[in-house]
């Protein structure tokens, strides 16, 4: 009976809208509000990620380039075309979206290796041109962000970001499931797993591996636009390799192909950080000592693992 | 035509510095199949160790030696405690396991030493030679002839010696080698020391004109990367003539297009790379049996 | 040119190697059709320039009298056209059920917004594609391995269920290659009830197979390729008592023990 419900998509996203809802109870002051809310922006690019790489089997290593569209997007659509922040956000999806349509046909042909690297140097790319067009981006030192206006009303501060967020999160994991368990998910999951027998059952898998990249990218992008909204301040850092590289790993640690793997990782490498900031000199020394452990102990990521586990026991 | 040639000798002297990269990764992957993301750390970590080993009190030569030495550990380390286990895991996997220990030294190194830029002095000195309206500092020759004894020293190694040509034997075929009575294992560990000794060298030959801190290992590693793809992955010469070839569009393309974008130059090339010649100028093309 | 399946003059090469040469086939509606031969003799490689999965270098191939040479495996899908492998491309990490789902995909609704909305057209047709699915598991004999993962299907379960995935499209024609490969006398007798109730339903079924029992018995005609050209072709009798085949088969030698007996 709990395996049912478990099995069920809508038992995740009620999980998720459970937590949400929640957490403010638990976890009261701004500080945890303000962790909340970035591990929830971070968790809607990192499910993007998942798609394309635990599901579709692909690989991005420059993922944070169409996060920094996103954080742009939002700071120089007011300044330089005039747009609403809205506007701006939405452009900036729309933007990373069309880019990604742009790249993804020759860059997807790749495999493996090839692939990693390809889309390593697009995202070297993207980070290069917010960090070198400074006149345009304000170059290393970054720029400013205007607020949001909802209603007429400047959103502003933890509380309101982590509503916007926490709700944002459930609606791309509602969708995210919806698309696992539909026959274009279980195009994504053939292609993974073979593509020659995918071809030959009628999945056109250049369309399919075109589809979750884009769908990726715009993931992330409205993430970065939520991200710099938050902050009202931007830097090439979000675009940055190290970065790309973090989401990879929220992604991977949590457990590939599982979406309460993409929010678990996420959280655990944005509250890692704040646990640390006493020792903020060692966090690249224990971020690169996660990633080692483990990929060579639980490559299969936390909640795969779990659930692993928990199964085998219950069997 | 002075201007030309100095991007001549700018551009063979930084793609020296390439090569070796380059021939570090081809090496690992050659014997392993793994890419070493790590790689540019190894180059980091000559230069660094050896500039705050001579700060030490060690004179530089010794320092130098030490900075390799120190830098095999890391480079057999690495392969011990973070390949070695992973054996036979996703190339996702291996990337990010590669990628963490890069990420790790580079935080080391931040946290050990410092985060600024150092240098020590060339041994040859500062004043450039001038020929032709062109300038190339010494240590410019210094770093020409330092990579041709390493690709040559390594040339004999491999050829030469047995342990050589069983490290040439695991790399064509683990399981006939390890049939043949080679510990591939160790094999592979000592591709991982010797690339790291390569790195190491090229950092501390490197460090008078480029300098060097905790984070020149990260575009390094890409760059050296890029000029193995552009060579053939897992060819030497490749390695050596990719190197050599990025370094020239590098100077090039930052001398007469833009100087802002140089580093975008490596990318471009890898992307032009992947998309036209995968196999690079001395690869071979595989196929797919089904 | 009355077939379902025509294959004109078909060539190809490797490397400088000839792998196929003048190959001409007309495989009749209905019928169950084998491709046999010594190892090597091109019969994987006639497989997959007929599936798409790499274009001739001459000749052509006609599916109800067009055209199709050179289109790739999903376009051939579409039209009719599915097949096994002889490696087991089976989805390993999704479990029995959902691979045969899968095969289902060309008669699903494609439209991606509907998908991400969760519709309730999509879910009526997960459900149906589910049941569907179900039945074909049946039909191989895997019903209560449905929610197994793939990876830990015994191999003669998991070349039923390839058939299976292979039919969930309706395929006009089915190529098979080598579906009894490594199966035990027990195994390859399922396979043998599979294929003759998959040919029941009016699949045309194109068999690519070593086991000489298995092809004689269900086979209406056979077609013997050797070294990349044809050999013989007709009906197991014919085939059988052939000295150029028989000779193929065990060399110049020994034409007493018939290895076709």
């Amino acid at each position: 009976m709990a395996r049912r419900l478990f099995a069920s998509p809508y038992a995740l996203v009620g999980a998720i809208v459970l937590v949400v809802i929640l957490l403010p109870l638990i976890l009261t002051g701004n500080f945890y509000l303000r962790v909340a809310a970035l591990v929830y922006i971070n968790a809607i690019a990192v499910i993007g990620l998942n798609l394309l790489m635990g599901y579709a089997g692909q690989v991005s290593l420059g993922h944070a380039g169409f996060f920094g569209i996103g954080a742009y997007a939002v700071a120089l659509g007011p300044t330089t075309l005039g747009f609403p922040v809205w506007l701006s956000l939405v452009t900036g999806a729309a933007f990373s979206g069309l880019l990604a349509f742009v790249v993804g046909r020759p860059i997807l042909r790749l495999r493996g290796h090839y692939l990693a690297v390809a889309t390593l140097g697009l995202g070297l790319l993207i980070w290069m041109v917010f960090n070198n067009q400074s006149e345009l981006t304000g170059g290393p030192n970054g720029m400013q962000v205007p607020r949001l206006m909802l209603f007429g009303w400047r959103a502003v501060g933890p509380i309101i970001w982590y509503w916007i967020s926490g709700a944002t999160l459930v609606f791309c994991s509602w969708i995210a499931l919806n698309l696992i368990n539909s026959p274009t998910g279980r195009a994504f999951r053939a292609i993974h797993d073979s593509e020659i027998a995918s071809r030959v059952l009628g999945i056109d898998i250049a369309r399919y591996k075109l589809l979750v990249f884009v769908l990726s990218a715009v993931y992330a992008a409205i993430a970065g636009s939520y991200f710099s909204l938050f902050d009202g301040f931007v830097t090439p850092d979000t675009a940055g390799f190290l970065r790309s590289i973090e989401f990879v790993v929220m992604a991977v640690l949590g457990g590939l192909g599982s979406i309460l793997g993409s929010i678990v990782g996420a959280a655990l490498l944005v509250v890692l950080p704040q646990a640390l900031t006493v020792f903020h000199e060692y966090e690249e020394i224990v971020l690169g000592l996660i990633m080692i452990v483990f990929m060579i102990f639980l490559p299969g990521g936390i909640v795969p693992s779990l659930l692993a586990r928990w199964r085998w026991r219950t069997a | 035509m002075s201007e030309f040639l100095q991007f001549t000798f700018s551009g063979l002297t930084v793609g020296a510095i390439y090569a070796l990269v380059a021939l570090g990764f081809t090496l690992i992957y050659d014997t392993s199949q793994v890419i070493n993301f790590a790689q540019g750390e190894f180059v980091m970590l000559g230069g660094m160790t050896t500039v705050f080993a001579a700060a030490a009190g060690i004179p530089l030569p010794l320092a130098a030696i030490v900075a390799v030495l120190i830098t095999v550990c890391f480079g057999f380390l690495l392969y011990r405690l973070a390949v070695a286990p992973a054996r036979g895991a996703s190339p996702v996997t291996l990337i990010i396991i590669t990628i963490g220990a890069s990420i790790m030294m580079r935080g080391l190194a931040a946290v050990v030493f410092d985060k600024n830029f150092h240098s020590f002095p060339s041994l040859l000195g500062d004043k450039p030679i001038k020929i032709d309206g062109a300038a190339i500092l010494p240590q410019s020759l210094l770093i020409f002839v330092g990579a041709t004894i390493i690709v040559v020293a390594l040339w004999l190694f491999v050829n030469r010696t047995l342990t050589g040509k069983s490290m040439l034997a695991t790399a064509a075929n683990p399981l006939a080698a390890r049939l043949v009575g080679i510990n591939t294992s160790r094999m592979i560990g000592m591709s991982f020391a010797v690339s790291a000794a390569i790195g190491a060298v090229g950092g501390i030959l490197a460090t008078p004109i480029a300098l060097t801190s905790y984070s020149v290992g990260t575009f390094l590693a890409l760059k050296g990367f890029v000029a193995a793809m552009l060579g053939g992955m897992g060819n030497p010469i490749g390695a050596v003539v990719g190197g050599l070839l990025l370094g020239l569009f590098e100077q090039f393309g930052a001398g007469y297009l833009s100087s802002q974008y140089k580093d975008a130059i490596a990318v471009v090339v890898l992307l032009v790379v992947l998309f036209t010649m995968p196999n690079g100028l001395f690869g071979k093309a595989g196929i797919e049996r089904v | 040119m009355s077939g379902l399946l025509t294959i004109e003059n078909v060539g190809i090469s490797f490397g400088g190697i000839q792998a196929l040469f003048g190959i001409s086939l007309d495989i009749r509606a209905g019928e169950i059709f084998a491709v046999i031969g010594p190892n090597g003799a091109g019969k994987t490689t006639l497989f997959n320039i007929i599936s798409g999965v790499c274009p001739p270098q001459q000749g052509r191939v006609l599916l109800e009298g067009c055209d199709v040479t050179g289109l790739p495996p999903h376009q051939l899908a579409r039209l009719g056209l599915s097949r096994t492998f002889q490696n087991l491309q089976i989805f390993f990490r999704m479990s029995a059920i959902e691979n045969v789902m899968v095969g289902r995909h060309i008669h699903e609704e494609r439209n991606v917004l509907a998908h991400m909305l969760a519709l309730p057209s999509v879910r009526r047709q997960n459900r149906q594609t589910r049941e569907t699915a179900g039945g074909l598991l049946a039909l191989v004999g895997l019903s209560d391995l449905a929610d197994t993962p793939a990876g830990s299907l015994s191999y003669g379960a998991l070349k039923r269920l390839e058939i299976a995935r292979a039919v969930a499209g309706e395929p006009k024609i089915l190529l098979l290659d080598e579906p009894a490969a490594g199966c035990n006398p027990v195994e390859t007798e399922e396979i043998d009830e599979v294929i003759k109730t998959i040919s029941g339903r009016g699949i045309t079924v194109v068999l690519v197979e070593h086991d000489m029992r298995l092809v004689m018995k269900i086979s209406n005609r056979i077609h013997v390729l050797d070294h990349g050209t044809t050999l013989a072709q007709g009906d197991a009798a014919t085939v059988r008592s052939n000295p150029a085949v028989i000779a193929a088969y065990l060399g110049n030698r020994g034409t007493q023990h018939s290895a076709v007996g």
